[in-house]
């Protein structure tokens, strides 16, 4: 078989997206994937592919009668959820707002199960982000908090931040900081690292705006974090000192007790360091694409996720219009998911609502659905653009060919299937009436 | 074939100014004549070319950054219902991207400058002027503050920092350069401005502010850039700017230059208690130098949001304000800050900014060279134009409105003393065949022959900017867009990208650069192009 090697490949393994690795390949697979991280080899290599294309009702079906089959399930809905979108190209996700809009549905990511929290503190008080590059050519103070990246994004480290050499640091000039419930894998590489009990970040960081602005404290709340007075005096001096720090924040921060609360303390503590030095804070997002889906519905709709169109025109509210809690509450007749993943956040309340309800889910293998459709693996075979973790876009180079159809080519068949049958417009009586 | 008969039309590039005459339109331009298709009777109308904007935000990184923080704007603007022919979208400050198209579309607009385009998120920009339907879309790409550039010519290798530019604006498929609080951004990362033209950047030992932007304007004529340097001033905002305006329009010298929303940058006084107008002073300057462009970027009243690459001075009127503060940093290149804003009527500082974008829109005498802006969404959405063009067109109007201002503001301003009134052949010129000029379209803008068939049409009305906020038809490339103030059909816009000539050399000299300072692959960087939907390319 003729071997090809592709150059400067892009990676979707974590929302790192590394665009330096070099792939190997036959016709029928990639056999080496050089400096990719363990994620990245996985992300590349182990990549069974199910032999038949499309299923109904988990019997083996063509793709042109799953397209229909998805089409009259989504059609028929009063109230369908397209769900999902983190592992799918930029590309494919313009199609899902399109078919969204297109059948009145409710449209929402893995976001909201994820760092939605951090797009609601954005709304509340703002953000203060950047690209990788400048982390790496600047940053002298690197906080990891609730976030696990030597287990979740391998090559963050060494590629983007305190291991990386940039144009005005290295990591000699670096202080590194680990912030987080237990001693992982991360916090063995820290300079400094502050065990806190759990579900006492919002306490903390609070506790850190207060002594970084020189407000009183009061020290019986401190004792709830597990951290001492000092370990906090010392933290916030090195904040104050940092003439260019970040705050990377994970899992641990923005899906635990205080959510978006959480996420709003870590980046009031940020904007406040501006007054002292340069400080950023910045998520560190889940696997996959789920960055050019935030951008992709911030520009057609105004809004990260959470999105319903039932009234012809994008709303956004989170909590009646995010995927968790619409199943939970059972207001979802017909669900399409793009990406299984993203099914697997969801609480048991929401994912035994999506065993009573018809799905269509659209993936690079078969699943358990009333139509499943596989598709070409983004970035493996099928072609597209994937955001990175600080939204900066990124085309893949898949280094195989595929006979299967990519998520968009899928998604815009059903919508095409769905515009083909009787249509009504939503009417300007379907406005909301704002009471100012 | 499309015939317009009868109306009155004012195409002053061509030097016609209110006569009735026959527009024939086929294959998407404007020809002689020619027999068959459908004849629009536009008697007692006025036909215009189709608006250009010279100086917006539509699309990109920053603007989507503001767009996700703004969820309580969105609610309460404007929205779009999908129909079949329109997509589902919301208006308000900052309209969704189909929602852009259709509103600019809306009011006779067909021709777009989104004026600040990071290079490393250009991707994105594209992808999201890609979803903009029915306007021709042109790119600014920003270089004003990219370290490449600076440290080249830190090290006085300005040929070289000429091949790099050239480089990245093709790398961008950008149309033309634009340089914001040149150096100020650069030192912003290090918690620093750049105010004066004389400060030393910091983080460098020699450059100064003063020396980029001379620097780039000789760099942007030597490549023959068809639209000039793209400049936001140092020293947006402040009381007492007015000082760096002038010095920077004289260290110009004889190079173009196009100075983007003068009014921000043209106060006196010492602080905000003090500031006023200062735009005769600016007007006058600028009457006297041919070399120079400008557009207006007029305040109104209202909610809005500021956005800019003006990192440090968005820090400042987060600071002033305690609204919410976005900012982003971007690699070697620039940054972005977003603070939500609301212009008060009552407020001294902000009846002194509204009347200083309408004084410079009345003090300039060449209307060729001032440009209809509001800097979008930063003075005010782009959609209020048609509110500019009545005070601009109605002197008692405005009289009426300025009566409304502070006491204190109106000692700040010669507002009312301007008694000019524009004429409809001057609203053609700086809503349409003077940005046309500016950006260096020559298809655009006007309705000769081979022009682009792009036309507003309007129903005469003594109320202003109701005439122009719905105007009867609206023709993109020959296809009838607008009708009675509905989008009828949708067209897609074309790009227009600048390819300027460079040594191929100079990658070999970037790339070991952008292993050293970029967070991605040289290969990856470039914009492919077919991210870029009917690409018109001008090879310079």
């Amino acid at each position: 078989m003729p071997q090809t090697v592709t150059k400067f490949a892009t990676c979707a393994g974590c929302a790192c997206v590394c665009d330096d690795l070099e792939l190997h390949a036959n016709d029928a697979r990639i056999f080496e994937a050089k400096n990719a991280c363990e994620m990245g080899r996985c992300w590349f290599l182990e990549r069974p592919i199910s032999k038949v294309e499309a299923t109904i009702n988990g019997k083996p079906a063509s793709l042109s009668d799953a397209i229909d089959r998805a089409a009259m399930i989504l059609y028929e809905a009063d109230s369908p959820l397209v769900f999902g979108l983190g592992e799918t190209t930029a590309e494919a996700q313009r199609e899902a707002v399109a078919l969204a809009e297109r059948l009145d549905a409710t449209l929402d990511t893995e976001t909201s199960l994820t760092h939605g929290t951090m797009e609601l503190a954005a709304q509340l008080g703002g953000k203060v982000t950047g690209t990788l590059g400048e982390i790496r050519n600047r940053a002298d103070l690197i906080i990891y908090w609730g976030a696990n990246p030597a287990r979740t994004h391998p090559r963050h480290l060494e590629r983007y931040s305190v291991h990386s050499t940039g144009k005005f640091r290295t990591r000699a000039d670096r202080t590194m900081v680990v912030v987080d419930v237990r001693e992982s894998e991360t916090a063995k590489e820290a300079d400094i690292f502050l065990r806190i009990r759990p579900e006492t970040d919002f306490e903390a960081l609070t506790a850190l705006r207060c002594l970084v602005r020189g407000q009183r404290i009061v020290c019986e709340r401190l004792n709830e974090t597990g951290l001492s007075l000092d370990q906090l005096r010392d933290l916030a001096e090195r904040l104050k000192r940092a003439r260019y720090g970040v705050i990377f924040v994970g899992q641990g921060l923005l899906q635990t007790r205080g959510l978006h609360m959480n996420a709003s303390a870590a980046t009031s503590l940020g904007i406040a360091l501006n007054a002292t030095g340069r400080f950023l804070v910045m998520p560190l997002r889940t696997p996959g694409n789920i960055g050019g889906a935030d951008a992709m519905l911030d520009y057609a709709t105004g809004y990260p996720f959470g999105v319903n169109f039932s009234r012809g025109y994008p709303r956004y509210n989170p909590g009646e219009f995010t995927a968790a809690d619409l199943l939970a509450r059972q207001e979802v007749d017909a669900a399409l998911i793009v990406g299984v993943n993203a099914v697997k956040r969801l609480p048991d309340s929401a994912r035994t609502q999506l065993d009573r309800i018809p799905t269509i889910v659209i993936d690079r293998e078969i699943r358990n659905a009333t139509v499943s459709i596989a598709t070409a693996p983004a970035g493996i075979s099928a072609s597209g653009t994937v955001y990175r973790n600080d939204k900066i876009p990124l085309g893949f180079r898949p280094p195989l060919t595929s006979t299967r159809p990519t998520d968009e080519d899928v998604l815009r068949r059903i919508r095409e299937a769905v515009e083909r049958k009787p249509e009504t417009y939503p009417t300007a009586s379907a406005r909301m009436t704002i009471l100012e | 074939m499309l015939r317009i008969t009868g109306g009155t039309v004012y195409d002053p590039a061509n030097g016609v100014d209110g006569v009735v005459k026959d527009i024939v339109l086929d294959g998407g331009k404007v020809v002689a004549d020619g027999v068959g298709g459908r004849t629009i009777d536009a008697t007692g109308m006025i036909v215009m070319p189709g608006g250009v904007d010279v100086h917006t935000h539509v699309a990109g990184a920053a603007l989507n950054f503001a767009r996700a923080m703004i969820p309580e704007e969105h609610r309460r603007a404007l929205p779009f219902l999908r129909s079949k022919t329109l997509r589902a979208g919301v208006g308000g400050t900052t309209p969704t991207t189909y929602a852009t198209g259709y509103l600019y579309a809306g009011m006779g607009w067909t021709t777009v400058n989104e004026a600040a385009v990071p290079v490393i998120s250009a991707k994105h920009t594209h992808e999201e002027l890609h979803d903009t339907p029915i306007v021709d879309k042109a790119t600014c790409v920003l270089m004003g503050n990219n370290e490449v550039v600076l440290d080249l010519l830190e090290q006085g290798e300005f040929e070289r920092a000429k091949q790099v530019v050239a480089w990245y604006l093709w790398a961008a498929k950008g149309y033309g350069i634009k340089c914001v609080n040149p150096g100020g951004v650069a030192a912003w990362k290090w918690g620093k401005d750049a105010k004066q033209l004389s400060d030393v950047v910091e983080g460098y030992k020699k450059i100064t502010a003063g020396k980029i932007v001379s620097s780039m304007a000789r760099i942007v004529d030597e490549l023959k850039i068809p639209h000039p340097m793209h400049l936001h001033c140092n020293n947006l905002g402040a009381p007492g700017n007015v000082s760096t305006t002038i010095e920077t329009m004289k260290s110009l010298e004889s190079h173009r230059a196009h100075m983007a929303h003068l009014q921000y940058h043209a106060y006196g006084g010492n602080d905000w208690e003090s500031i006023r107008s200062e735009a005769p002073a600016i007007a006058e300057y600028f009457n006297a130098h041919k070399n120079l462009t400008t557009d207006a970027g007029a305040v109104l009243f209202g909610n809005t949001i500021t956005l800019s690459a003006d990192g440090p001075w968005q820090y400042l009127l987060y600071q002033l304000t305690g609204k919410k503060w976005g900012n982003i940093d971007v690699e070697n290149e620039t940054g972005c800050g977003v603070v939500p804003y609301v212009y008060r009527e009552k407020n001294i500082v902000n009846a002194v900014q509204w009347a200083t974008g309408l004084e410079l829109l009345l003090l300039i005498d060449d209307p060729w060279r001032v440009s209809l802006t509001t800097d979008h969404p930063n003075g005010a959405s782009f959609w209020r134009y048609p509110e500019i063009l009545q005070l601009l067109m109605d002197a008692t109007f405005r009289k009426e409105e300025f009566a409304k201002l502070p006491e204190k503001a109106k000692a700040r301003t010669c507002l009312a003393e301007l008694t000019r009134e524009y004429t409809l052949r001057e609203i053609a010129i700086i809503t349409s065949a003077g940005p046309a000029r500016t950006l260096g379209l020559p298809q655009k803008g006007h309705l000769g022959i081979g022009a682009d068939a792009d036309v507003a049409i309007y129903h005469l009305n003594k109320d202003i900017a109701k005439m122009f906020s719905h105007p009867r038809y609206v023709i993109k490339g020959g296809e009838i867009v607008v009708e009675d103030g509905d989008i009828r059909m949708t067209v897609e816009g074309r790009g227009f990208i600048t390819k300027p000539s460079y040594d191929p050399a100079i990658e070999e000299y970037l790339k070991p650069l952008f292993q050293q300072q970029y967070s991605m692959s040289f290969e990856n960087y470039p914009v492919e192009m077919h991210r870029i939907p009917h690409p018109e390319i001008t090879e310079v």
